[in-house]
């Protein structure tokens, strides 16, 4: 009994640790202290968990030894391979390791949700429905996470579609729903063991089914939706647990990452069901496109740096591009040439910039770059009219006008930022392919943009020369 | 004495509801400068799952409930130790021009 009040204390101190910290994650200036205290209240709760040994049932004391064994064999196989993985992986792969990481916690989910349903003697049937809900919303949430870390990795290149998929997958759900029903409606009986397997088996297929014809540019709002369902699944299973810590954890993480997949769906300009239903970005809505007029024009790297050099004003406009080339840190040193020269120079970030929002602040905050440099598209876009060059590297539907324009464009209407607007554009490309969603930039087009074609690294490097040549 | 400190549905109901606004609020005026850390963030603060997993594992009686659970402790691990060390690495990248100088 002691034991049980302490645990329930240390869950109350957890929680409370846990939305702390996020709360101070949630501003720069204190966002690195937040996630130092969310660890400690999860350290707090893991240890705690241990003093359920000192309340267990005597059915279970035969068994003490084995489990023991294994929760402590599970957290350092687990947690070490995580931490180490986690440590390893380059800073571009980020948004799939946290893709991947959710869809372990969803996995984790369906397990207790499994073992609950083996163990039997469910209180309630409430208890029952709740332990249902939450395996089947952790298995989506496990194999769709599964499927995002693919599409982000590259592993899985095309969206995958036939025709009467919604259909199927419809099918597919209502199927996994009714023999969910059957699971509580046939509880301990001898059906059981088969309705959980299948029901386990259509849950985890879901998962696939449902994120495969999601085309890659949306996966960023996939992975936020599913961190939002691990979070209402960890929720659910802590109600059938009965342990509030859980239940507190998992509702602010379901309701924090829903907003979030909101917030980032809107950025985008598209409604949630548009992203998980719709065909964006198929060639054959590319190809309806308007005709593009104007042609092309290419400059070398060290012209464009010698304009930007004697620039009033500059706007970089980094894309994933930059990342991938790993450019980040040149195209620092170039900027601080600008801003030695006592050039205006400033970051526009579009909020899907990079492979998720904030992906790209991270990426240039790696290289030192001053936050309070970096701005959103929406404090920026008004400045573009009146800057002398904006610089776009790796990115591309963020700046293409189409998105204004053109109505029969799959991005038309999403929000961009207007570098169309500058006197000057340079675009660093690394060769004339279209973008991440396959449509045609029109901006590329434009009578004041100039294409500088090469690897970003490459052509930052000489326009770093080109500055150094010309008495820095 | 004992004292009962069983939920019942309507308390449940009220943390959950508690919760969501409190999820809601927390996010509501964050720049989109920290969406992803904050995404990283929150998905480390749902491996607390992994106390549920520990849970399910040290009550185990059965080989299957042994081997289940097992998996749910590892892979709820992993998510947390997971996730608090992608959400470490993004942040440590955020230092102001002034602390620099």
């Amino acid at each position: 009994m002691f034991a049980q009040h302490i645990m329930g204390l240390s869950g109350l101190v957890a929680a409370t640790l846990f939305i702390f910290g996020l709360k101070r994650m949630s501003s720069p200036a204190t966002a690195l202290s937040g996630i130092v205290v969310a660890g400690i209240g999860m350290v707090v709760a893991v240890a705690a968990s241990f003093l359920t040994l000192a309340d267990l049932p005597d059915a279970v004391r035969p068994h003490l030894a084995v489990n023991l064994a294994l929760a402590a064999l599970a957290l350092v196989l687990g947690g070490g391979w995580a931490w180490w993985r986690g440590r390893k992986v380059g800073v571009t792969a980020m948004p799939q390791m946290v893709a991947l990481y959710n869809g372990m916690g969803g996995g984790a989910a369906a397990a207790v949700a499994a073992v609950a349903l083996s163990a039997g003697g469910a209180e309630s049937a409430v208890i029952l429905a709740v332990t249902v809900a939450g395996a089947l919303i952790g298995s989506i949430s496990l194999t769709g996470s599964v499927i995002a870390w693919a599409k982000l990795d590259g592993k899985l290149d095309k969206p995958w579609r036939f025709g009467t998929q919604r259909i199927v997958n419809g099918l597919l759900f209502l199927a996994t729903v009714l023999l969910g029903i059957g699971i509580i409606a046939f509880f301990e009986t001898p059906a059981l063991p088969v309705l959980a397997v299948l029901f386990f088996a259509g849950a985890l297929a879901f998962g696939v089914m449902m994120t495969l014809p999601i085309g890659g540019a949306d996966m960023p709002v996939v992975i936020s939706l599913y961190n939002a369902f691990t979070g209402l699944a960890v929720g659910l299973e802590g109600y059938a647990l009965q342990n509030p810590a859980l239940m507190i954890a998992g509702m602010v993480v379901g309701s924090a990452g829903t907003l979030l997949t909101l917030l980032m769906a809107k950025a985008m300009n598209r409604s949630l069901a548009n992203v998980l239903f719709s065909n964006f970005g198929d060639g054959a809505a590319s190809a309806g496109g308007a005709e593009v007029h104007g042609q092309m024009k290419s400059s070398e790297a060290s012209d464009a740096a010698i304009g930007m050099r004697y620039a009033a004003s500059v706007i970089i406009i980094p894309g994933y591009g930059l990342a991938v080339a790993q450019a980040q840190q040149k195209l620092y040193e170039f900027v601080k040439l600008l801003q030695a020269a006592g050039v205006d120079v400033k970051f526009a970030i579009h909020p899907v910039a990079g492979r998720m929002p904030g992906h790209m602040n991270v990426l240039l905050a790696e290289a030192g770059v001053p936050y309070d440099i970096i701005f959103d598209m929406e404090d920026i876009n008004d400045a573009f009219a009146s800057t002398d060059v904006a610089l776009v590297i790796g990115a591309n539907d963020v700046v293409n006008p189409a998105a204004r324009t053109d109505k029969s464009s799959p991005i038309y209407g999403m929000p961009i930022l207007n570098a169309d607007q500058a006197h000057q554009v340079y675009v660093v490309k690394r060769g004339q392919g279209k973008g991440y969603s396959g449509v045609e930039n029109l901006l590329f087009y434009g009578e004041n943009c100039s294409m500088v074609y090469g690897d970003a690294q490459a052509v930052l490097t000489q326009m770093v020369q080109a500055v150094k040549d010309i008495g820095g | 004495m004992t004292i009962d400190t069983s939920m019942t549905w309507l308390i449940a109901l009220y943390i959950f509801i508690l919760a969501a606004f409190t999820g809601y609020e927390v996010i509501s005026r964050v720049p989109s400068i920290l969406h992803t850390p904050l995404m990283s963030g929150s998905n480390f603060i749902h491996g607390i799952v992994v106390v549920g997993a520990l849970h399910a594992l040290l009550n185990a009686t059965s080989l299957f409930a042994e081997i289940i659970g097992f998996l749910g402790v590892a892979l709820g691990a992993a998510n947390a130790a997971g996730g608090y060390v992608v959400t470490d690495r993004m942040l440590a990248m955020f230092k102001s021009s002034g602390d620099r100088k």
